[in-house]
């Protein structure tokens, strides 16, 4: 078996892609953290590129079947580190994300996304694509919620919505029935307009959060403030942009961490339109080449492995996208491979490289 | 560890992948639909919000002009300060910050309320000026607060600095932050809320000028409002410095002779109409208003029965007294009556069945004794010869019942009666027994001190009368010139016909008043010193001479130098001074300042040979270094040269046509060790190769030995 492995079979056009976002990443980092405290972020993104892309060589080398095959041991493991940051975790504006070992952070809740992906993919890979039961269906929520719980517990809003993708993806991919899915979405939107209306989940500036982006003029110094903001950076972007370094938002600090979650709206200040277009294609076409990968992949749970990914990043995308231009509320959802920080770029490098390790072994079987 | 082995055989249906990628393809498609909507669509909008954001205008303000008095001297100044703005378009509710900012600025809570609750309706980038002149503590205040209350912004001006102790504030009155009042009024259409504006004297006349133009620059700032860069700098063009035609010396004079009593003193050359000095008192601090002035004092200023805010020179409106009787002199006088009316006083006379009193038996008097004496009983029988409409005819065209039109808000025209003034007023018939008192200045009849001293200096001139004026016209545009007339109504200079013997006769029973009359107390010798007493009784007051009571009689006197053609004229009133005697001494102090000032600006040579520079000739011998004749003691020639009153030569009157190199007056040969010293050596190389053209090495007056420089600056006159 290990003969037919090659990295000539790597994915190098998907890590071009991949650098070149990266790239664009790091210099906008650059330009958004000049003259802040922040200011040599960039350089600390770079190493956690290099990092990350040492990580997916490493993932790639490991046949994911192994992965597949220990995902249960991983998933308890994961379950403990999510209740272990509840107890021992540390603090960090009122919500418990992080365990502290040695000089590093660690958050859990990005690494369980990952052990996720994998623990889906097993699952309805081994149901083998027959009709789904309400049992199966139910067996799959529940995977998904314990972790999704414990980390609405730490309160990570933002993080725990991040898994429903790969659930749904899941569930679709896995042969659910469109008349099982109608029901189970009526079932969830009533679970949710409940829970909004009952007032005891969310609390009133939690709500005001997530309502804020559909009127931010109400509200333009509170809960509005940073939709706002990244409106007008946006907005004021116009077609060509400002230039690098010079959008008066970026600079001036009106927006609100712009080398992190607003990262695509500082982009979009300084390079207008047309950089955020190109921005947007570059994705398009790393998800249509994520989902190519789908296709030729060897077998069923390869083909879930890189469609739980491209659910995972295409959810990521279209909410931090469309928060930052208004159609979506502020969630803190960063966006891959462009948003700084740890975590999220190694988690995005970990799910590439089992990406390519499902296309390494796309004719192995 | 048992691997639960994963299915390995199933593959997934492309449909789905296939249906996946559509719906990837329309997301894509709504996001950038809606970067297109606010980058393209609406980019411009989007624009003007972030410029709205990061641009904060602030006002470079204009330091306002100066004031002189007439010889130059600085008698308004500004000083830097600094004031403490509100900046409200900044991302934060203000209102949790308030207690701090009180607390730090020392200010009290609810007046900040209520000023931010003032200025709610104007539009979000204009700063709110919440305290004016901080201190440097208020302002290390700020300093250390710019992250926690970023709206709080300071801007440097320039304040203005009054004379102290109330020195001629009623005639510069002073300047306050602009009301709300005011901003709805269309002539205040220049200012915008928390401007300084003149608020009295020549501030609010002269306001136009002296607050130049403020200038502008848009600060760029960060979301916490931290300045990081400029631009658009419009620079404040500085406002004009006005020269009075005050003489600080005379004012001090003036001040000090009113001292601690009510009333006023003004001070005028009866040629032009300047005024050389005007004091009201009670006086006012205006360095108390030039900050915003606290309620309390306001207070007290208005509510004050002295009036402190009054200027009383010219709108104190009171009887005359016997200052009338100078008028009623010329009005006799030109009627052709007086000249051999004889009266006999006996302590009073009967007239229209009532008996008037006069204060002495006089016994029988003309007017040339009547008017230093001031004989009540001489005047009554004038008054009754002449009846309240000829009085009124000649008080009138002197100016009393209207305005002088001095540049100087809120001035009152007084009061002249006759018969169409209480019909017109009272709507009753006029009583000829009331014009018996007009004839001594007494009754309905009221004047402003400024309206007494124009009209009797004004007699004084042979009938030529003068508008009064603080501010030399001469350095004002022409449109400005013409504006403050217009807005200045009054008689302005007149020309009153007088026949030479009425004239003469008044100015002689002036000039008798103040050696053998009612003023012999404050004769001054040597000096040509005319004037008219008046002890003006009150509304409801008898005879009570108690100095400063409330029915105590009013004390004037007009002086002027010399009796006729006065270049100098004063009127002195002391509100319930008792006699005008006492008035007649305040006055003759301020005569005397100002004859002394004259008398030893006129013995100054240096000062009169500025005046007229006049070349003088005087004779010099030189050499030339030997560096430069090669040794040879050719170098020592002579000639004659017109030397000007700065010691430069200006021209060779005779000697050679080879213009000296270094040339030394004669008069200083032998002082050249001195010159060399102060010059240089010749052989020294700093010593300045110049040609003969400006051969500006010569001596100065101040190397010259001091008997010489009278020649040098000489000229004289």
């Amino acid at each position: 078996m290990r003969r037919y492995l090659s990295f000539r079979d790597f994915d190098w056009p998907l890590l071009g892609m991949v650098l070149l976002l990266c790239t664009v990443s790091v210099f906008e980092i650059y330009s958004a953290t000049l003259h802040t405290k922040y200011e040599h972020f960039h350089t600390k993104q770079l190493y956690w590129i290099c990092g990350g892309i040492v990580l997916m060589f490493v993932m790639s080398k490991v046949d994911y079947h192994r992965l597949l095959d220990f995902v249960w041991w991983v998933y308890g493991f994961c379950l403990l580190s999510l209740v272990a940051v509840k107890l021992v975790g540390t603090k960090v504006l009122g919500a418990r994300r992080w365990i502290k070992l040695g000089p590093m952070h660690f958050q859990p809740s990005e690494w369980v996304k990952l052990v996720l992906i994998v623990m889906v993919a097993h699952y309805f890979a081994n149901l083998g694509g027959r009709r789904l039961t309400w049992g199966d269906i139910f067996k799959a929520i529940g995977l998904v919620g314990i972790p999704m719980l414990l980390v609405l517990l730490q309160p990570d809003l933002g993080t725990a919505l991040t898994y429903t993708p790969i659930l749904l993806a899941g569930l679709f991919l896995g042969g659910i029935h469109w008349k099982q899915a109608a029901i189970l979405g009526a079932v969830g939107l009533v679970m949710v307009v409940g829970a909004w209306s009952s007032g005891k989940v969310l609390k009133p500036y939690q709500k005001a959060r997530l309502t804020s982006f559909l009127n931010p003029d109400n509200d333009p110094k509170g809960s509005g403030y940073q939709i706002r903001q990244s409106l007008i950076a946006v907005g004021s972007g116009g077609v060509w942009g400002k230039g690098a370094e010079q959008g008066s938002q970026t600079q001036g600090d009106f927006l609100p961490i712009p080398h992190a979650d607003f990262i695509f709206a500082a982009f979009s200040e300084e390079h207008g339109f047309t950089g955020a277009f190109l921005v947007l294609l570059l994705y398009f076409v790393i998800l249509m080449r994520l989902i190519q990968n789908a296709q030729t992949a060897a077998d069923m749970s390869g083909s879930l492995l890189v469609m739980g990914v491209v659910a995972v990043l295409t959810f990521q995308i279209a909410v931090n996208v469309g928060m930052v231009i208004g159609f979506m509320p502020v969630t803190g959802i960063p966006l891959p491979l462009m948003s700084y920080g740890g975590s999220s770029v190694l988690f995005t490098f970990l799910a590439l490289g089992v990406v390519m390790n499902v296309r390494m072994r796309r004719f192995v079987n | 560890m048992v691997p639960d082995r994963v299915n390995r055989d199933e593959k997934l249906p492309m449909l789905k992948l296939t249906l996946v990628q559509y719906g990837i393809l329309v997301m894509m498609l709504v996001l950038t639909a809606g970067l297109w909507r606010l980058q393209v669509l609406g980019g411009d909008s989007w624009r003007m919000l972030a410029e709205q954001n990061r641009i904060r205008k602030v006002p470079v303000l204009a330091a306002r002009g100066k004031l002189l008095d007439r010889d130059g001297r600085l008698l308004v100044d500004n000083y830097p300060s600094v004031s403490c703005f509100l900046v409200r378009e900044q991302n934060r509710n203000i209102d949790n910050d308030l207690p701090l900012i009180a607390k730090g600025l020392n200010l009290d809570l609810e007046q900040l309320r209520a000023t931010l609750h003032r200025y709610r309706l104007a539009p979000g980038y204009q700063p709110i000026p919440i305290k004016q002149d901080i201190s440097p503590d208020e302002q290390a205040f700020i300093e250390a607060h710019r992250n926690e209350l970023p709206e709080l912004e300071t801007i440097d001006e320039e304040r203005r600095l009054y004379p102290r102790d109330g020195f001629a504030a009623h005639l510069i009155g002073y300047v306050g932050e602009v009301s709300e009042e005011m901003l709805n009024n269309s002539a205040y259409a220049y200012y915008e809320p928390g401007d300084v504006v003149g608020m009295a004297g020549v501030e609010k006349t002269y306001d136009e000028l002296l607050r130049g133009q403020d200038g502008s620059m848009d600060v760029i700032v960060d979301s916490h409002g931290r300045e990081v860069g400029r631009r658009g700098i419009q620079l404040a063009t500085p406002g004009q410095d006005l020269k009075l035609t005050i003489d600080n010396d005379v004012q001090r004079a003036a001040e000090l002779a009113l001292g601690d009593a009510n009333g006023a003193v003004v001070a005028m050359d009866p040629r032009n109409g300047e005024i050389l000095a005007l004091v009201s008192h009670p006086s006012y601090d205006p360095n108390a208003f030039a900050v915003r002035i606290g309620r309390a004092e306001w207070s007290k200023l208005v509510t004050d029965p002295n009036h402190p805010l009054m200027n009383k020179a010219i709108q104190d409106q009171l009887a005359p007294g016997s200052t009338f009787k100078i008028i009623m002199s010329v009005a006799g006088l030109q009627e052709g009556v007086v000249q051999n009316m004889h009266v006999n006083c006996a302590g009073g006379g009967s007239f229209y069945g009532h008996f008037f009193k006069c204060d002495k038996h006089h016994g029988v008097l003309g007017v040339e004794q009547a008017i230093p004496l001031s004989c009540d009983t001489f005047f009554y029988a004038v008054a009754e010869r002449l009846g309240i409409d000829t009085i009124a005819k000649y008080a009138t065209q002197l100016g009393i019942g209207s305005k002088t039109g001095i540049d100087l808000p809120n001035e009152m025209a007084g009061i002249m009666p006759s018969t169409q003034w209480k019909m017109k007023n009272y709507h009753e018939k006029w009583y000829a027994g009331e014009a018996i008192s007009v004839g001594i200045g007494q009754g309905a009849v009221a004047v402003t001190p400024l309206q007494l001293v124009r009209a009797l200096s004004g007699i004084a001139s042979n009938g030529h009368l003068v508008r009064p004026h603080v501010v030399d016209p001469g350095q004002l545009k022409p449109e400005f010139r013409q504006a403050v007339l217009d807005s200045f109504p009054g008689m302005g200079d007149r020309q009153v016909a007088l026949n030479s013997d009425t004239w003469m006769t008044a100015t002689e029973g002036m000039a008798a008043a103040t050696t053998t009359g009612t003023a012999a107390a404050a004769h001054l010798d040597g000096i040509d010193f005319a004037g008219k007493t008046g002890t003006a009784q009150v509304v409801g007051g008898g005879d009570t001479h108690t100095k400063g009571g409330a029915r105590t009689p009013n004390a004037w006197f007009v002086g002027m130098v010399p009796r006729r053609n006065p270049e100098f004229a004063v009127v002195v009133l002391q509100e319930h001074g008792d006699w005008g005697a006492g008035s007649a001494k305040l006055a003759a102090q301020v005569v005397t300042a100002y004859v002394n000032k004259k008398r030893k600006q006129e013995n100054n040579l240096l000062l009169q040979a500025d005046k007229t520079p006049k070349p003088v000739e005087m004779g010099a011998v030189w050499s030339t270094p030997e560096s430069v004749t090669g040794g040879n003691g050719a170098g020592v020639g002579g000639g004659r040269f017109e030397v000007a009153s700065d010691s430069r030569p200006v021209r060779a009157v005779s000697g050679p046509a080879a213009g000296p190199r270094f040339a030394y007056p004669l008069a200083t040969i032998k002082d050249a060790a001195k010159i060399e010293k102060v010059m240089g050596h010749p052989k020294n190389p700093q010593v300045p190769e110049k040609g003969p053209e400006k051969p500006d090495v010569i001596a100065r007056a101040a190397v010259l030995p001091e008997r010489y420089r009278g020649v040098v600056s000489g000229g004289g006159r």
